[in-house]
């Protein structure tokens, strides 16, 4: 008897718990819904990894099935084939044959294709059916194909691969049942069977698309009528004028919602924090773990955290753009522009983001598939203003600048000087990617490939699930990384201790080390001080504030002193603009560091950025500061 | 008709008619793919088959890239890839 959802569970005696845990892989075309169905299975219980020495990510999770049994599903990346040409198609690959390092060969596999798509999808039939492994083959968007007017008959599909088919809706939940049914019958999945059909050769691309042609020919498949609704979206969101408008209007509300919207929560956050920093300091008896609590952690921690809302309110954007289908839009419109500077239209909003935080801007490149194009962007995004710059500068600017109005009230000269900053760190990045892309990362010649999803609505559950992922990723960060550099930055400060006390802060390890750095920060006019905050702000740059604030508010001269007066006490004008121009262009954000050794999969990328963007920043500060000294 | 095994194909007028002379909403046969083996077949894939239907729908503001319906869904490529695919 042929069955279109596998062999019923409940016919099987209960399999055993104990003993090895099942692996299940889900394999399947961009866009057919992968991700979708995988949260339905997983919910929470999933983790986003990355492959040893790969870029390419995955998704790993756990299916609660009955009887306190668990199942692991792992999501991999999309792929219209087997062959392993590109870094996706050889992770797949490789995760399937059971040769990939750190992960079992799954005892299953679940083949998601788009059904309103079915005689081309099913060409990925083909290669998943001769791996020989039990496969089940879910027909997704059931509901958009019936909305149209499709139809398709899983049983008669079923008989002719000779392997179970369901017809779901992973977005509204329809059908998933069966899903569960098939992962229930674990391990005693059907062995695989040749399909009715002769599988044809592999490589033959036209041959396999003719196989799928005929098979769906076989199951009475009836293709839906076009997507009325992408195609009236398309002719007003890809219409030469209104097209760029919308555009347009997008981008600015995402800026304006990372700048002004996110503001209210950030201050927020940063109140709880200050608060509840009070609140220790109030209570904890005076000694050296408080003031590693409040001035260590606390500051430190707390200077990072500070970013989260805008980070998931900027992810909750994507999100949206990208699920209901925008974002392929949005990369069109800006490819000509992109490629001018040797990117794509992709690099596009992950650049953008970057204004509000490299962070968040460069797990956002994952979009990219082009990885070549991915690395250039990540290598860039730091270079764009983020708003950790936004203190020093506004504090620089403030100290150095007089305000007076050069074109009307609303423009003057620190406005001026404030944009300016934000046009040099985008030149510097337009420069680096021309430099990148003639040279080291030089395309592979690889056609710009842009699919066009039809439009969807987001659900909910997708973008809490991403958001949860997000902003765990980033509190980990938070947690380990930034935690470990606001220790040992207030060791350093607090250390060697006088009479049991804590050091005058030139004293310190710290300070010894502003002093040792002195000699190599001199031709900028940075003082050791100004050196002490350049390596605090390493953690992250807005530290340099409150390092200069301790240190000019311990010392004698500069103590009654304002910090902006202090500043201009301790700097020469040249020496400011250098100090501008070296955070405009240096890489001095270790969450920045961490988070590209994450994505880049080593420390190759990281180290080679770190580098040139002190290199680059060094060179230019010192420019800077000759250049302004002649003149005042 | 030409049919284009030519190697170098520039997008002068004179060359064989490729994507790029398809009109919004015009419909040509694809004859070859002009591109290394990786390439075309990973275009195949997507769908720009040899003997089947591609049609011109909408494009990026200046025309470039452009989106073709091909096999049921929607494809958008450079003029610099489009040219490499020959019409019959």
């Amino acid at each position: 008897m042929d069955n279109c959802h596998g062999p019923a569970a409940a016919t099987l005696p209960p399999p055993e718990t104990s003993g090895k845990q099942h692996v299940v892989a889900i394999v399947g075309p961009p866009n057919s819904g992968k991700s979708t169905l995988f949260n339905r299975l997983t919910g929470l219980r999933q983790k986003v990894a990355n492959f040893p020495g790969v870029t390419v990510e995955h998704r790993m999770g756990r299916a609660k099935l009955g009887h306190l049994r668990e199942i692991f599903v792992v999501d991999l990346p999309g792929v219209y084939s087997l062959q392993p040409r590109t870094e996706d198609e050889r992770v797949t690959h490789d995760v399937l044959a059971g040769t990939m390092k750190g992960l079992p060969k799954p005892d299953a596999v679940m083949l998601i294709l788009d059904s309103t798509n079915l005689s081309r999808h099913l060409s990925l039939a083909a290669p998943i059916l001769s791996l020989g492994l039990p496969t089940l083959v879910i027909l997704n968007m059931a509901d958009d194909l019936h909305g149209r007017g499709g139809e398709v008959d899983a049983k008669e599909l079923s008989k002719q691969l000779n392997t179970p088919v369901v017809l779901i809706s992973a977005s509204k939940g329809t059908g998933v049942e069966k899903v569960f049914e098939f992962l229930n019958s674990a391990p005693h999945y059907l062995p695989p069977k040749p399909p009715l059909l002769q599988l044809p050769v592999l490589q033959d691309v036209p041959k396999v698309r003719d196989w799928a042609a005929n098979m769906s020919r076989r199951t009475n498949f009836r293709p839906p009528a076009p997507p009325l609704w992408t195609r009236r979206l398309d002719g007003v969101f890809l219409h030469p004028v209104i097209g760029p408008l919308v555009f347009l209007m997008v981008v600015v509300g995402v800026f304006q919602t990372i700048f002004a919207g996110a503001r209210p929560m950030m201050d927020a956050v940063a109140n709880a924090i200050q608060i509840s920093g009070k609140w220790i300091e109030a209570t904890m008896p005076d000694t050296a773990l408080r003031s590693l609590i409040v001035n260590g952690v606390w500051s430190g921690v707390g200077a990072v955290i500070v970013f989260l809302p805008q980070i998931l309110l900027l992810f909750l954007f994507i999100g949206i753009l990208e699920d209901s289908g925008y974002l392929a839009r949005a990369a069109l419109i800006a490819d000509r522009t992109m490629a001018r500077i040797g990117l794509q239209g992709k690099s596009f909003i992950p650049l953008l983001s970057a204004y509000a935080c490299a962070v968040p801007a460069i797990m956002a490149t994952r979009t990219i598939e082009n990885k070549r194009d991915r690395i250039a962007t990540i290598l860039i995004a730091p270079f764009m203003t983020c708003s950790a710059r936004l203190p020093v500068y506004t504090l620089v600017i403030a100290a150095f600048i007089p305000e007076k109005p050069l074109l009307g009230p609303f423009f003057g000269t620190r406005a001026a000087a404030l944009l300016g900053l934000y046009v040099l760190g985008f030149l510097a990045a337009i420069v680096t990617a021309r430099l990148l892309k003639s040279t080291v990362l030089k395309s592979t010649r690889a056609p710009f490939i842009l699919e066009m999803p039809p439009y969807r609505w987001p659900t909910v559950t997708s973008l809490v699930l991403r958001l949860i992922d997000r902003a765990r990723v980033f509190l980990r960060r938070a947690g380990t990384v930034i935690l470990a550099v606001a220790i040992i930055l207030w060791v350093l400060a607090n250390l060697p201790l006088h009479d049991g006390k804590a050091p005058e802060i030139g004293a310190s390890i710290a300070g010894m080390i502003g002093h040792a750095v002195e000699p190599a920060i001199r031709p900028l006019g940075f003082n050791w001080k100004i050196g002490i905050g350049l390596i605090t702000s390493l953690a992250a740059r807005e530290v340099i504030v409150g390092t200069l604030g301790t240190i000019y508010g311990i010392e004698g001269t500069t103590q009654s002193m304002g910090l902006q007066a202090a500043l201009r006490h301790d700097l020469t004008p040249g020496g400011a603009a250098a100090l501008l121009v070296f955070f405009a262009f240096a890489m001095q954000c270790m969450s920045t560091v961490a988070v590209v050794r994450r994505e880049t999969a080593g420390w190759r990328w990281p180290i080679i950025q770190f580098a040139y963007m002190t290199v680059f920043a060094y060179v230019f500060a010192f420019l800077a500061n000759r250049i302004v000294s002649l003149w005042f | 008709m030409q049919i284009g095994f030519n190697k170098k194909i520039s997008a002068a007028p004179s060359g064989p008619r490729n994507l790029t002379a398809l009109k919004k909403g015009e419909t040509g046969i694809l004859e070859c793919i002009d591109m290394s083996d990786i390439d075309a077949q990973r275009l195949m894939e997507l769908g720009f088959l040899p003997g089947h239907t591609v049609t011109r729908a909408h494009a990026a503001p200046g025309g470039d890239p452009r989106v073709f319906r091909v096999d049921g869904s929607e494809v958008a490529l450079r003029r610099e890839t489009a040219v490499h695919l020959i019409l019959r």
